[in-house]
């Protein structure tokens, strides 16, 4: 009886860095047909800090997710993974790397998704840019295996850039894939990856080896952990951490933190929280936008705030500044301070 | 600036990236080929990344407005 042959089916993990772009060409040159898939988890770095700045409105706002789809020719599955994500950011097994990166724990999360994924569309097995050796956390020799296993992705999971130097999977022992033409590369230099992307004719893609994820970010990290440290609780919803991303946040007391805009377009984008924070405005010299994360229990505090508020206005040099409080409800009260001095703002205040 | 009539319209206002495609992808999934939708949207992103969503997906770009604040995209669905 005549045989029909199925084209194979794969769904890639795509990040939109270098190595996922690599990973999906060589599997789609050897027939399988590929569909992209990227998680959302609220802590990607690009899109917000650069959608909100006019610093860099001139740096080409795209999703690099997306423009990697487009270039490789495949469709991209966004998923929004926001409030799955929390337990894993909240509770990781496997801890956190260097800040309050929980990559193990996040890469066997995502590939555990794109098992179902891959179970829900009929598609056939998975594949990611990983690399052993690459970075020190999820992608070791040591912990390879352990994403595969977790994520009950098992040898349904190639990673076509290191698979010789990994057992054969499925695909490769049935024959859906020629583990000849799969690569060995592992370790940190990037060297082989730049050279493959020479061979197909990438000349332009995101910066090899830049970290994606903002939990790997240092000055990042340290304000996720101040926040909370000062909270009762570690909980989070989406605009609590996109606010980490914007403006300078100051610390004044546990229950009392501030942050104030860093110029037009996070003031702009700050307008947004209005109705959610109280808010402090120089009104009269021009100045950043200030949101009131907390509450103050002092006139000293509310005093405090308001120099420091004045300090980062046009007004700085002025004697005296006048500046409105606006509370959730819309009411306002009129205030004037002396600007604080730079030497008066406490270390311990900047987080 | 008032965003074209079409039939369903999505306030994507304040999203930023990736959210925009997301609520877009998502919204597009409920519609019929051949029926148009308008997103609005704040996000300076989304005039790229949206066209380039409806590219690899298959659905045609009708219109792009532009005005200070907002991006206005009309796009008629094509599920291939």
């Amino acid at each position: 009886m005549k045989q029909h042959k199925t084209q194979r089916k794969a769904v890639a993990l795509i990040s939109g860095g270098l190595d996922s772009m690599l990973a999906v060409k060589v599997i789609q040159e050897q027939g399988i047909h590929v569909e992209g898939i990227n998680f959302f988890t609220g802590f990607c770095v690009e899109g917000h800090t650069h959608a909100i700045r006019k610093k860099h409105k001139d740096k080409q706002k795209r999703n690099n997710a997306l423009w990697v789809a487009e270039q490789l020719g495949i469709k991209l599955h966004i998923v929004d993974v926001v409030d799955e994500y929390k337990d894993i950011l909240l509770n990781p097994v496997h801890g956190y790397g260097k800040n309050v990166n929980p990559c193990l724990d996040c890469k066997t999360f995502m590939v555990k998704k794109a098992v179902q994924w891959l179970h829900e569309h009929d598609f056939d097995f998975i594949i990611t840019g990983e690399v052993v050796g690459q970075r020190p956390m999820s992608q070791r020799r040591e912990t390879m295996p352990i994403v595969a296993k977790d994520s009950g992705g098992n040898d349904l999971l190639v990673r076509p850039l290191s698979a010789q130097q990994l057992p054969a999977t499925l695909p490769e022992r049935e024959g859906w894939l020629d583990r000849d033409r799969l690569y060995d590369f592992s370790g940190r230099t990037r060297k082989p990856q730049m050279a493959l992307a020479e061979q197909f004719g990438f000349t332009e893609y995101a910066q090899p080896a830049g970290g994606c994820c903002m939990l790997t970010d240092e000055s990042y990290a340290i304000k996720l952990q101040d926040m909370w440290h000062n909270r009762p609780t570690r909980e989070y919803e989406l605009d609590d951490i996109i606010m980490l991303k914007m403006g300078r946040h100051f610390r004044l007391a546990p229950h009392l933190k501030i942050i104030i805009g860093r110029e037009e377009g996070e003031n702009n984008f700050m307008q947004g929280y209005k109705n959610q924070f109280v808010s402090i405005f120089p009104t009269s010299h021009r100045g950043a936008l200030c949101l009131v994360d907390g509450e103050f229990h002092s006139d000293h505090e509310r005093d405090t705030a308001l120099a420091l508020v004045a300090r980062y206005s046009q007004g700085k040099n002025a004697p005296e500044v006048s500046l409105g409080i606006r509370q959730i409800d819309g009411s306002e009260t009129q205030h004037s301070v002396i600007p604080m001095p730079a030497q008066a703002i406490k270390k311990e205040w900047i987080i | 600036m008032s965003p074209p009539k079409t039939e369903h319209q999505l306030d994507a206002r304040r999203l930023l990236c990736p959210l925009p495609v997301i609520r877009t992808q998502d919204a597009v999934a409920k519609l019929q080929t051949g029926e148009q939708i308008t997103v609005i949207s704040t996000d300076p992103g989304a005039k790229m990344d949206i066209p380039s969503w409806c590219r690899i997906n298959g659905h045609e770009v009708k219109s792009i407005q532009e005005s200070d604040n907002e991006i206005i995209i009309t796009i008629e669905i094509n599920h291939c």
